[in-house]
């Protein structure tokens, strides 16, 4: 075993001196309690080091020993529904051993050999395997089955394959022939995390990621496989949006990773998630969960690796051909953590005290989203939802910046929205999202001709109404035309009863894509017969005291999502009303 | 006999260096003892082959650079604690300073304390009722959560947390205690606060450490750690229930900064070093509950913000930890306003799960996001007004003005001594928002 004893230490950077040969990036054993730690620069004899874990204690002259391997996390079935720390530990475990509160260096293995899971062959003998081959499968919660992959980078032959039973997860359940050399396979294998997984292919990303959200489907949209940010400042609703995600995507798996963030936000998921249930599969959503956490009181170099250790669990699953859906909260506490070790290593500052590779290290982050086909030819994804978390909630500070140019959907966060409690408080004026024109064809095939279209007219009023608010700020709303007061007042109600989407109402806080174009033909409706009557010169006031606006903004909390046809008698009635007016005016002229 | 180094390498602010002794280990507790007998509290900081820096917390006025010896400790700083502190004062770093001598029949805890494991926390639901009507109705404080006061210099908040002390239902409790940490506080300030305290009938329930402004500047960074260890303590080893008051977190980030600049670290914003943020978080996160322990530990750090800026590093990061804030706003003060609460600027994020049927009343969601709606549409109002006068404002934007101003002067300013339950909280509320037409009532039925 390679060995260097160490010679300094500052916080959770330590530095060793020796013989020993470590490469870069390769996982060591720090001191007497084995602290977990990282090599992260070398130096002729010197080897600096990051440790997961606190380092008081630590002497000179203590051991460091080489693992000859990058750090790695193990992949196999029980992931799913459990809570790890940065570095994949199960927080359950932890507490079996240390109690309520972390103690160090304890290194436990992960896979539960007690735990038998009933294993089904895919392949018989002679079957000729490669690497990601699947080579049976085992059912790892009601709702998702793990499809047992070949590890090996090697084409070869099964020599031996299990027969149907129940196995624990590191039992050989398969031999491969490959040359003169066997190789095992178990349900469980290593990865690199910082070494992203390969695929086949790299598909484009045309199937949107729905979310139950009106603000992101309808006007801003992610695809499977894509990637979008949130920034916002404190109090405007970055972590609630993202657990609405989690909560009610039509992703198979979602992969949580509480980045630096708060323990009791962490203890809400975990308190909430079990008690929910996912509408695709009616199962609790824990059964497609993965969370991670590694909360901002602990160590600073897992908090790091957390986000790798993420991506590289979702890129599993991608390659057994699942959509995996990765919320990152936050991505700041993560961009912090690069900058509070690069100052420890003393490295010349960039922007803002960050390190000058944080735009480098942002694109690979992100560069591991896609929608891929693996080896094994099964079709899945990765989608990257990162918060953000500028500091002074400035955007245009350099982690809100740089991401800006690695993601392809903005959804940013307004403090006036969130003050006046219009949540989720995405600005419609200042998000975008690069996917539309490709999801284009999805929306038309699967929802109606012209979704695009009255997204557009959407669009294009809330464009006008932040013109004429610049106006009445200036000069008073009464000075307005009753065709601009009508664009005024049917933004006012899009906003308010469908852009604002309440979490707390059983049939608002999700709300299936169907519904939603509902929604947001109603409005246009409204908007379109009131403007007929208007240029008859019908005054607003008439139109108004019909109650319909109001009517509508109620419309998101009493129709059910299984009861779309209200729209249609909704739509019928303001086709009345607005009749009726009509009627009433030509009669009096 | 513990063994002794002689001499130091080189002395530079709070900061020694010294010769590496053989076995020292990194954060060790080392004791300085100086030429008069006086033993001085450090910590190693930075440990290398040749030198070891140490951090001396009562400062190095009087210590030489020959005559001074330095005594291992074997182990982290740590405190000793029983149930016999209640009632006492201690300085920054946890000796006694009230003469009523050494704590015996102690425990000694370390004070960095260790991470709770997310998964053994309790979600904290219980709300605590303090009486002041923007707080309860508004920003809910919840048992278990950390929710700060920003303030600015020259404005009340202490007069603000003495207030939310006296009133709080946490004193229905009896097994209740207040840890009060003190950073480069001023001395009227820690006077007014043993006053209140006193006077209030609870000085017994008080655990104070004290760190004025007048004492070592390094002290403080240990004065938040120690407080919470002593919290801890009480909380998750004798069932009780915490207040935690931290005052002035900012005091605590400037002495965190000095240290840094003197040990030649690389600045991040405004000067204060790149771990801020973890630090900050080592404090803030001790607040919460656990899953199989009757005790919690709420905490009200308060600090002031630099020139009165929200986005300064310090509420900043502080802001991105706790559970939501409480800000103060200087025109309010201004206006005579008490207590100055800037409404749309605070927050508390465990409110969501604290309110409602269960817990206070049923439509208190809907008054709060109803307050907090109309309240910000008044600014816009007030902002026309001054362009167009109030004259010409609409029917509508007229009632937002009078809204705007009764929500400020009965619902925000009910004094210092005025205590209101959360139903007449609530029912002002309805009370004031009837003043609007019924239209704009939004987020109610």
């Amino acid at each position: 075993m390679q060995e260097k004893i160490i010679n300094s230490i500052n916080g959770p950077v330590v530095e060793a001196k020796g013989e020993g040969d470590f490469a870069m990036h390769d996982m060591v054993y720090v001191g007497q309690e084995n602290l977990i730690g990282e090599v992260i620069k070398l130096n002729k004899d010197i080897a600096t080091i990051q440790v997961y874990e606190e380092t008081s204690g630590l002497k000179i002259g203590e051991k460091v020993s080489g693992t000859d391997a990058p750090l790695s996390i193990t992949l196999g079935p029980g992931l799913i529904g459990n809570v790890f720390d940065g570095i994949e530990r199960p927080l359950a475990k932890l507490e079996e051993i240390s109690g309520n509160f972390l103690a160090r260096g304890s290194n436990i293995d992960l896979i539960d050999s007690q735990k038998k899971w009933h294993f089904i062959p895919y392949v018989n003998l002679t079957n000729k395997v490669s690497l990601n081959s699947i080579i049976g499968e085992v059912k790892e919660t009601e709702s998702i089955t793990n499809r047992i992959m070949n590890p090996y980078k090697i084409e070869g032959e099964i020599i031996y394959i299990a027969d149907e039973g129940d196995y624990s997860a590191n039992e050989t359940i398969a031999k491969v022939k490959s040359g003169n050399k066997e190789y095992e396979i178990t349900m469980v294998q290593k990865w690199p995390v910082r070494t992203p997984r390969p695929y086949k292919e790299r598909l484009t990303a045309n199937v949107p990621l729905i979310t139950g959200q009106r603000v992101i489907d309808t006007m801003f949209p992610i695809a499977k496989g894509g990637t979008a940010m949130i920034p916002g400042g404190f109090g405007t609703g970055k972590t609630m949006l993202q657990h609405q995600i989690a909560k009610w995507s039509d992703a198979d798996i979602i992969v949580y990773i509480g980045c630096g963030e708060r323990g009791n936000e962490m203890t809400e998921v975990l308190e909430d998630f079990p008690k929910l249930i996912d509408p695709k599969t009616q199962r609790p959503l824990m059964e497609r969960t993965i969370l991670i956490a590694n909360t901002s009181n602990m160590p600073v170099a897992a908090r790091e690796t957390s986000i790798y250790t993420g991506i590289t669990i979702a890129e599993y699953y991608r390659d057994m051909g699942y959509n995996v859906a990765i919320m990152a909260d936050s991505t700041s506490r993560w961009a912090e953590a690069l900058r509070e070790i690069s100052g420890r290593l003393e490295e010349m500052p960039a922007e803002e005290g960050y390190p000058s590779y944080l735009p480098s290290r942002l694109s690979g982050l992100y560069g591991r989203a896609g929608m891929t086909k693996s080896f094994n030819d099964k079709i899945g994804s990765v989608s990257i939802i990162g918060a953000v978390s500028p500091q002074g909630s400035d955007f245009s500070e350099p982690v809100t910046q740089n991401t800006k140019r690695y993601v392809h959907v903005f959804w940013g966060l307004d403090r006036d929205l969130a003050y006046s409690r219009h949540y989720p408080a995405v600005n419609w004026r200042i998000s975008y999202s690069e996917y539309i024109d490709r999801l284009e064809d999805w929306y038309k095939n699967h929802i109606n001709e012209d979704f695009a279209e009255s997204r557009l007219k959407i669009v294009k009023l809330l464009q006008e109404e932040n013109e004429l608010q610049e106006i009445a700020k200036v000069v008073g709303q009464d000075v307005l035309s009753d065709s601009k007061k009508l664009v005024l007042e049917v933004c006012r109600i899009i906003r308010l009863g469908f852009l604002q989407q309440s979490a707390m109402n059983e049939n608002d806080t999700f709300v299936p894509i169907e519904k939603q174009y509902k929604m947001m033909n109603s409005s246009l409706k409204i908007y379109e017969l009131s403007l007929k009557l208007i240029e008859k010169g019908i005054p607003i006031s008439r139109i108004k005291e019909t109650g319909i606006f109001e009517d509508y903004i109620k419309l998101k909390f009493n129709v059910k999502n299984d009861n779309l046809n209200e729209f249609d008698e909704f739509d019928k009635k303001v086709v009345e009303e607005l009749k009726n007016i009509s009627e009433e005016y030509k009669e009096h002229t | 006999m513990k063994t002794q180094y002689l001499g130091l390498e080189h002395i530079n602010g709070p900061l020694v260096y010294l010769k590496t002794p053989n076995g020292i280990s990194y954060n060790e507790q080392v004791e300085l003892i100086l030429k008069s007998g006086e033993r001085r509290i450090g910590n190693v900081i930075i440990l290398n082959e040749d030198v070891t820096v140490i951090q001396v917390y009562e400062g190095t006025d009087g210590i030489n650079i020959d005559g001074v010896k330095t005594e291992l400790n074997g182990k982290p700083l740590q405190i000793k604690l029983s149930n016999q502190v209640l009632g006492r004062v201690f300085n920054g770093i946890g000796k006694p300073i009230d003469g009523l001598g050494e704590i015996k029949d102690y425990v000694e805890k370390d004070i960095n304390g260790l991470a709770m494991n997310p998964i053994s926390r309790k979600y904290p639901r219980n709300y605590i009722e303090t009486g002041i009507s923007a707080i309860d109705g508004l920003m809910t404080l919840i048992r278990g959560q950390k929710l700060p006061i920003f303030s600015g210099s020259g404005i009340n908040h202490n007069d603000l947390a003495e207030q939310i002390i006296r009133q709080a239902n946490i004193k229905d409790d009896t097994n209740f205690a207040i840890v009060f940490g003190l950073m480069g506080a001023e001395y009227e300030t820690a006077e007014f606060f043993k006053k209140s305290f006193q006077e209030n009938g609870v000085l017994s329930k008080v655990v104070t450490f004290q760190n004025l402004s007048n004492d070592p500047s390094i002290e403080r960074i240990l004065t938040p750690k120690v407080a919470l260890t002593c919290a801890e303590y009480l909380a998750f080893e004798l069932d009780m229930q915490v207040l935690v008051i931290l005052t002035d977190m900012t005091s605590y980030a400037e002495a965190l900064r000095e240290v840094s600049t003197l040990k030649g670290e690389i600045p991040s914003r405004k000067g204060y070093p790149g771990y801020l943020y973890s630090e900050l978080a080592s404090i803030y996160e001790r607040a919460g509950m656990l899953k199989d322990k009757k005790g919690s530990i709420t905490q009200i750090p308060i600090l002031t913000m630099p020139n009165d800026d929200i986005s300064h590093p310090i509420p900043d990061l502080t802001g991105y930890i706790t559970e939501g804030q409480i800000v103060l706003g200087r025109e309010l003060y201004q206006k005579g306003i008490t207590p100055p609460i800037n409404i749309l600027d605070s927050l508390s994020r465990l409110m969501k799960d604290g309110i409602g049927e269960e817990y206070t009343r049923k439509d208190h969601r809907k008054i709060s996001d109803q307050l907090f709606s109309s309240y910000s549409k008044v600014q816009d109002v007030r902002a026309l007004a001054k362009v167009l006068g109030e004259a010409d404002l609409s029917e509508t934007d007229k009632k937002y003005l009078e809204f705007g101003d009764a929500f400020e002067k009965r619902f925000i300013n009910q004094g210092r001594f005025e205590n209101r339950t959360i139903i007449q909280t609530l029912d002002l509320a309805l009370e004031i928002l009837s003043i609007l037409p019924k239209e704009e009532l939004d987020k109610m039925e």
